[in-house]
């Protein structure tokens, strides 16, 4: 019976019809939207935008991991010159049979570690050693697996440095030797006097990059999941085998280095010479990313306040996993261009410029209709007015200073925006956020400038010391001298005369020392509590009264002129037309497809139909029974009013009482034992799906009954 | 019986809609009020001597309160007393109860004891489970929801007693059963109803610990047998099912298109490298299926039914390896299998394969490393799954870890469509097994075997089908067995028994348990009904 439902369960059509179907994915990119304007360049440009976006992290991350690997390659060097140099101290060590260990703390955001891996093992094997083996814990359920993918990755690795040798490799594995520490210091033995005996000469031009007699370097990618009889096994016996081939470790660590303690006993922990690594953490990551993929005019495609909203909470609240940003990153950006058909022009700006001559009449529509386009029109003169709304050329060649306004606007907005970063980074408690990505989330939602914290950033930064001030400014000048906008330099020569007229003050803050010294003296010499209690509410007094100092001036200069460039630079990307081209701003739909909640979608199915089922009858008040809602709506809601266990009679009593309610109209009804049968069955089907999905399960505790699985709302 | 039938209907009809009519008449009611104060009374000593005991700082006050209540208490309780004692009284109860029927006195009279012990026993019950938050709530509930709940358990200790009723009186009261019965169920339904809608945001939590605080569940001991609702086989039920009148099939449709609209982004997202899961109330099975016929018919995929009580991963990567791959051989283990289906199509990039699985939930399928092994599979860039679950605990099986492997975009599909496939399956309370399969696959293995080999079975059959109303039965013992197969000339050794059994046991025919005393003891796993009709089968054969 079992073949019988094997072909029920599984079956595959078109076996070997590999029809490579000419199909282009450009296909399904189009047959979504009804107006499938431009589809195949808007895939185009969906595709390439992405491959650079990839292709930038992937950058971002070597650039993040270069420190921690050239550590790491220190690491090994060291432990490796040991060997070559100071034979006798090796020797010793070799003699304690100490394993050398590096211990790679990375975090908690385990769904990035792959990566860390896998560009790790890259750079060891081109620099290092051929000999790199990662292991899973998933892999390695018992030390005999673990040996066996430990050889079977050794035997595949040295590949690329002999022909022959592959071949031996090859009967090797054929002959699928016992996979023991034995062998394995054969075959190294074998390996390494190979490559010294025969092509000294050519190893070390082909090879040159790696040491003679290269350690082996075996990854625990995931060391928490192993289990410690097979960690504790594997490292007892290779320190056995320490002194036949030189073997370093490396843990991958997701909580704290306490674990090694933890997972190990003193007497095996003892075995190894542990040395600790700490990768970046993932929010510094996640800044350089943002900084790179999002504060950028590099590329065109912008996410809004909400979107970025929801990333960064799934990062904060569920994950701290940069590559899921990503993955979300890119999920925007295919939603963007899938479903709005002007993002077409979502490229370069010279290329778009490009494109806006290309438009057809129903995108020129389409431009028309966009809210943002609609608000600019209203604000145009009525000649202008009816020109743009009727003739394309005219709108065409609008669309193009718009979006070239739009590019600049971006170009100015980043810079301004660093700068203001840079001064509320030094405000006591950040009232506009820590990060950039804060506050460029204040910005982009609405007018910065009218939001409570804003003013009380201001009013910080008036009080800011002058030697934090220059240095602001010092920093300031250099954002935006090294910014590419040339509307800028106007702005650079402003604060370089604030820098200069700050150094001038100098000489007259002495003066104002002056002052505040006498009175410290004067301070110094009542010793009786009284006098200094009144001689202090003179002083301050005075300081009160006291007229604006040449600094707190210039101070009030400062600020005010850089609350005049946020509020000229930083208004809201919504207000900006043609936003709709470049910014991807529907958070729901990724919210819904990244975050989802299956749990509360089944609770308001079950408990209110009429959110899908848009018929009047189900409309009902909370907490009712409607007579006609589905089956399996019913028996939930009944069965919500039941304590842990449920009868079963009961429930069907109560079922068939109120599905009787409606359809009893006709109690002349000649088939009523039909109509009882047919309830039963109805209601057998809601029970066992109600079990199908979760909410109760069969109970031996008394007959006929079943036990409630879920409280409270959902 | 027809005619009781309708007659029943009727009556429910009328008292259904006056509700509110049937709660005043029970709690206008002599015998039922009184029911409900000693209920009360019951609570409110218990609460009382749980105060004594505490010794706590509790309000002086609220003391004396409780104090004049457990006074209050105590007449009434005196004053039901009385009208215990005399059974007139109780017989005008009976007769206002069952207008229709005057009950003759000493059948009532009979009955009054037996109600007497179920009303203790009710009581006793409810003594258990209230707990002291309950009880509070209840004492300061306005009068008309504790007149109902107090009518709740009165219904309840009502039933117990027609219970009893019904095994000690003949088939007069059981007729007069009914109307009471129809009535108490609307009447304690839908009052819950009520207080679930005022209490529903306030005690989410709360009612969580106030149903798991006691040990005992009170609930009506009324069974299906004796509702003679006969069990539906899974044919039936089917039949029975399609003669209901569908619902809201406008709005059904709306919905699907709505889903089926999403199809070809579907089909974009796959190829981007996302695996798509799908949720939502209502059975996703042919919105699938119109997917796969819609879009993949020209592209290899794979269909699992994972609602398929007997699917394994490794059926999967079976299916892939044998049919996709084309790789005949066997593996020591499914990672063996994973790593050679991960390399072959890490090799060959123009390897496309979708894979719909129905249910990735199912009981079969939601062990750990059945998920890793999926979830890898998933994280292959040229392996597309689209899967769908239903279990509210699903995404309880991905960690961080397996989620970022399946890269899952989440849709929401609510269909209402009925788990037709998914439930067939399932071992449901109600429905009756049929044994076809069971007896189907009896046969085939027996005519596979040699007729000494048949007739070994069937000795064991008979032998199981005599005792299978010995509910201490233990099984056929080895020997015993021995001897009754030598004795009808099956087998001439110890061992040629030994090598049939094994044979049976391999195909579950037969279980083997050691007894207390260490003797073998040999089982036929399947039930009577199944076995019987197989060895009617058998006879015909011969």
């Amino acid at each position: 019976t079992a073949v019988r439902f094997v072909n029920k369960k599984c079956y595959i059509r078109a076996r070997f019809v590999y029809i490579y179907l000419s199909f282009c994915l450009t296909d399904y990119f189009s047959q979504g939207k009804n107006d499938s304007e431009d589809s195949g360049l808007r895939f185009a440009t969906c595709q390439l935008l992405w491959k650079q976006i990839n292709s930038e992290t992937e950058k971002i991350q070597e650039e993040l991991n270069k420190q921690l690997f050239d550590n790491l390659i220190h690491f090994l060097r060291q432990s490796h010159s040991e060997l070559q140099t100071k034979k006798t101290e090796w020797m010793c060590r070799m003699k304690s049979s100490e394993i050398p260990t590096a211990a790679l703390v990375l975090g908690v955001n385990v769904t990035d570690h792959d990566m860390t891996f896998k560009s790790l093992s890259e750079v060891l094997q081109d620099n290092v050693t051929p000999y790199v083996v990662s292991l899973q814990a998933k892999e390695c359920p018992g030390i005999k697996h673990l040996l066996q993918k430990l050889m079977g990755q050794l035997m595949d690795c040295n590949v690329d440095v002999d022909s022959s040798e592959e071949e031996e490799c090859v009967n090797i594995s054929q002959k699928k030797i016992r996979c023991s520490m034995a062998s394995l210091s054969k075959w190294y033995e074998s390996v390494t006097k190979k490559t010294d005996s025969e092509t000294p000469s050519k190893k070390r031009t082909s090879s040159s990059r790696h040491w003679q007699s290269p350690p082996i370097v075996v990854i625990f990618k995931d060391m928490e999941s192993f289990t410690t009889k097979v960690l504790q096994d594997f490292i007892v016996i290779s320190s056995q085998h320490i002194r036949e081939f030189p073997l370093v470790l490396i843990f991958g660590i997701a909580t704290s280095p306490m674990i090694i303690h933890r997972l190990l006993p003193h007497s095996v922990s003892s075995l190894l010479c542990i040395e600790l690594f700490q990768s970046l953490s993932c929010k510094e990551h996640l800044a350089t990313v943002i900084d790179k993929l999002l504060l950028t005019t590099q590329f065109p495609f912008k996410l809004s306040e909400k979107v970025l909203q929801v990333l960064i909470n799934i990062f904060l609240y569920h994950d701290f996993s940069v590559q899921n940003f990503i993955k979300g990153f890119q999920l925007s950006i295919v939603e963007h261009f899938y479903s709005q058909p002007l993002s077409v022009l979502c490229c370069q700006l010279l290329e778009a410029k490009k494109r806006v001559n290309s438009l057809s009449h129903n995108q020129c529509e389409n431009i028309r209709s966009l809210p943002s386009f609609r608000r600019y029109v209203e604000s145009q003169v009525s000649e202008k007015q009816i020109a743009l709304l009727t003739e394309d050329s005219f709108l065409k060649e609008v669309t193009q200073t718009l979006l070239e306004d739009l590019h600049i606007y971006h170009e100015n907005y980043f810079t301004v925006l660093r700068c203001l970063h840079v001064f509320t980074t030094s405000l006591p408690k950040y009232p506009l956020g820590k990060q950039i990505r804060e506050l460029h989330c204040a910005c982009l939602g609405k007018s910065v400038w009218e939001t409570e914290e804003y003013e009380s950033a201001i009013q910080l930064l008036r009080m800011l010391a002058k030697d934090e001030l220059v240095a602001i400014l010092q920093k300031c000048a250099e954002i935006f001298i090294s910014s590419s906008g040339k509307q800028f330099s106007n702005t650079v020569e402003k604060l370089e005369e604030f820098l200069a007229r700050f150094q001038n003050l100098e000489a007259e803050t002495s003066e104002v020392q002056d002052v505040s010294v006498s009175s410290q003296k004067e301070l110094q010499k009542t010793t009786d509590l009284y006098h200094l209690q009144k001689t202090l509410l003179a002083l301050k007094e005075s300081k009160r009264s006291k007229k604006l100092t040449k600094f707190e001036m210039l101070r009030f200069e400062v600020v005010d002129f850089i609350d005049s460039l946020v509020r000229s630079y930083l208004a809201p990307a919504e207000m900006q037309t043609l936003n709709e081209v470049v910014y991807f701003n529907t958070a729901n739909t990724l919210r819904e497809h990244l975050n989802a909640a299956p749990r509360i979608a089944l609770h308001t199915a079950l408990n209110n139909p009429y959110c899908y089922l848009k018929n009047q009858t189900l409309k009902s008040d909370v907490g009712c029974i409607s007579n006609t809602a589905p089956d399996i709506c019913i028996v939930y809601k009944l069965h919500l009013e039941c304590g842990r266990l449920i009868n079963l009679v009961d429930w069907l009593e109560a079922f068939s009482t109120v599905v009787t309610a409606v359809e009893g109209t006709d109690p002349d009804a000649v088939a009523t034992d039909q109509v009882d049968e047919i309830i039963h069955a109805r209601f057998i089907r809601a029970v066992s799906e109600l079990e199908l999905l979760g909410f109760i399960k069969p109970s031996k505790q008394k007959t006929d009954h079943v036990a409630r699985l879920t409280w409270g709302g959902c | 019986m027809s005619q009781l039938e309708l007659k029943r209907n009727k009556a429910l009809e009328a008292r259904f809609v006056a509700d509110e009519d049937v709660l005043k008449h029970i709690s206008d009611n002599g015998g039922v009020k009184v029911r409900k104060d000693r209920a009360q009374l019951e609570l409110n000593i218990k609460r009382f001597v749980k105060k004594l005991e505490n010794i706590s700082d509790d309000d002086e006050a609220q003391e004396i309160l409780e104090e004049q209540n457990y006074v209050a208490v105590l007449g009434a309780c005196a004053e039901a007393s009385e009208l215990a004692q005399t059974p007139g009284k109780n017989v005008t109860f009976e007769s206002s109860q069952y207008p229709e029927k005057p009950a003759s006195t000493p059948k009532s009279s009979k009955k009054y004891s037996a109600s007497n012990k179920a009303e203790l026993k009710s009581k006793k019950n409810e003594f258990v489970s209230t707990t002291p938050y309950r009880l509070r709530k209840r004492l300061t509930a306005p009068s008309l929801r504790s007149d109902s709940e107090s009518d709740y358990s009165a219904s309840c200790s009502e039933e117990e007693e027609e219970d009893k009723d019904h095994k000690e009186t003949s088939d007069v009261i059981l007729d007069q059963k009914t109307p009471s019965k129809t009535r108490a169920a609307p009447a304690s339904k839908k009052t819950p109803a009520k207080k679930l809608k005022e209490e529903m945001t306030s005690n989410l939590v709360e009612e969580y610990f106030e149903a798991h605080s006691s040990s005992k569940v009170r609930t009506s001991d009324r069974t299906l047998q004796k509702l003679q609702k006969r069990k539906l086989d899974q044919q039936t039920l089917l039949v029975l099912l399609n003669k209901a009148p569908p619902a809201f099939t406008a709005e059904l449709k709306e919905l699907n298109q709505q889903h089926e609209s999403l199809f070809s982004k579907w089909m974009l997202q796959l190829h981007l490298g996302f695996s798509i899961v799908l949720y939502g109330l209502g059975s996703k099975r042919d919105l699938l299926e119109k997917f796969r016929t819609s879009l993949l018919q020209d592209s290899v995929h794979l269909v699992v039914n994972g609602f398929f009580p007997s699917i394994t991963v490794r059926s999967i990567l079976n299916s892939i390896t044998e049919e996709v791959l084309d790789h005949m051989g066997t593996f020591r283990s499914p990672l063996d299998q994973l790593d050679l289906i991960m390399k072959r199509f890490k090799e060959d990039s123009s390897l496309e394969l979708y894979l719909l699985i129905h249910n990735l939930d199912s009981k079969m399928l939601r062990g750990d490393k059945s998920q890793q092994i999926l979830a890898q599979l998933a994280s292959l860039p040229n392996i597309h799954l689209i899967a769908s679950i239903d279990h509210i605990n699903a995404p309880l099986m991905w960690d961080q870890a397996k989620q970022s492997l399946y890269n899952w975009l989440w849709y929401e599909t609510t269909t209402f469509s009925p788990y037709l496939e998914e439930t067939s399956y399932e071992n449901s309370l109600l429905v009756q097994q049929s044994g076809s399969l069971a007896l189907s696959s009896l046969t085939h293995v027996l005519h596979s075997l040699t007729p000494n080999a048949r007739g070994i079975f069937r000795l064991l059959a008979r032998y199981h089908l005599e005792n299978k109303d010995n509910p201490s039965y233990p099984g056929l013992s080895f020997q015993d067995f021995y001897q009754r197969c030598r004795e009808a000339f099956l087998v001439n050794s110890e061992l040629t028994l030994r090598a049939q059994l094994t044979e049976f046991r391999d195909h579950k025919l037969i279980r083997t348990k050691r007894g207390t005393d260490g003797v073998e003891y040999l089982l036929i796993p399947v039930d009577n009904g199944t076995l019987t009709d197989f060895l009617e089968k058998e006879d015909e054969d011969i």
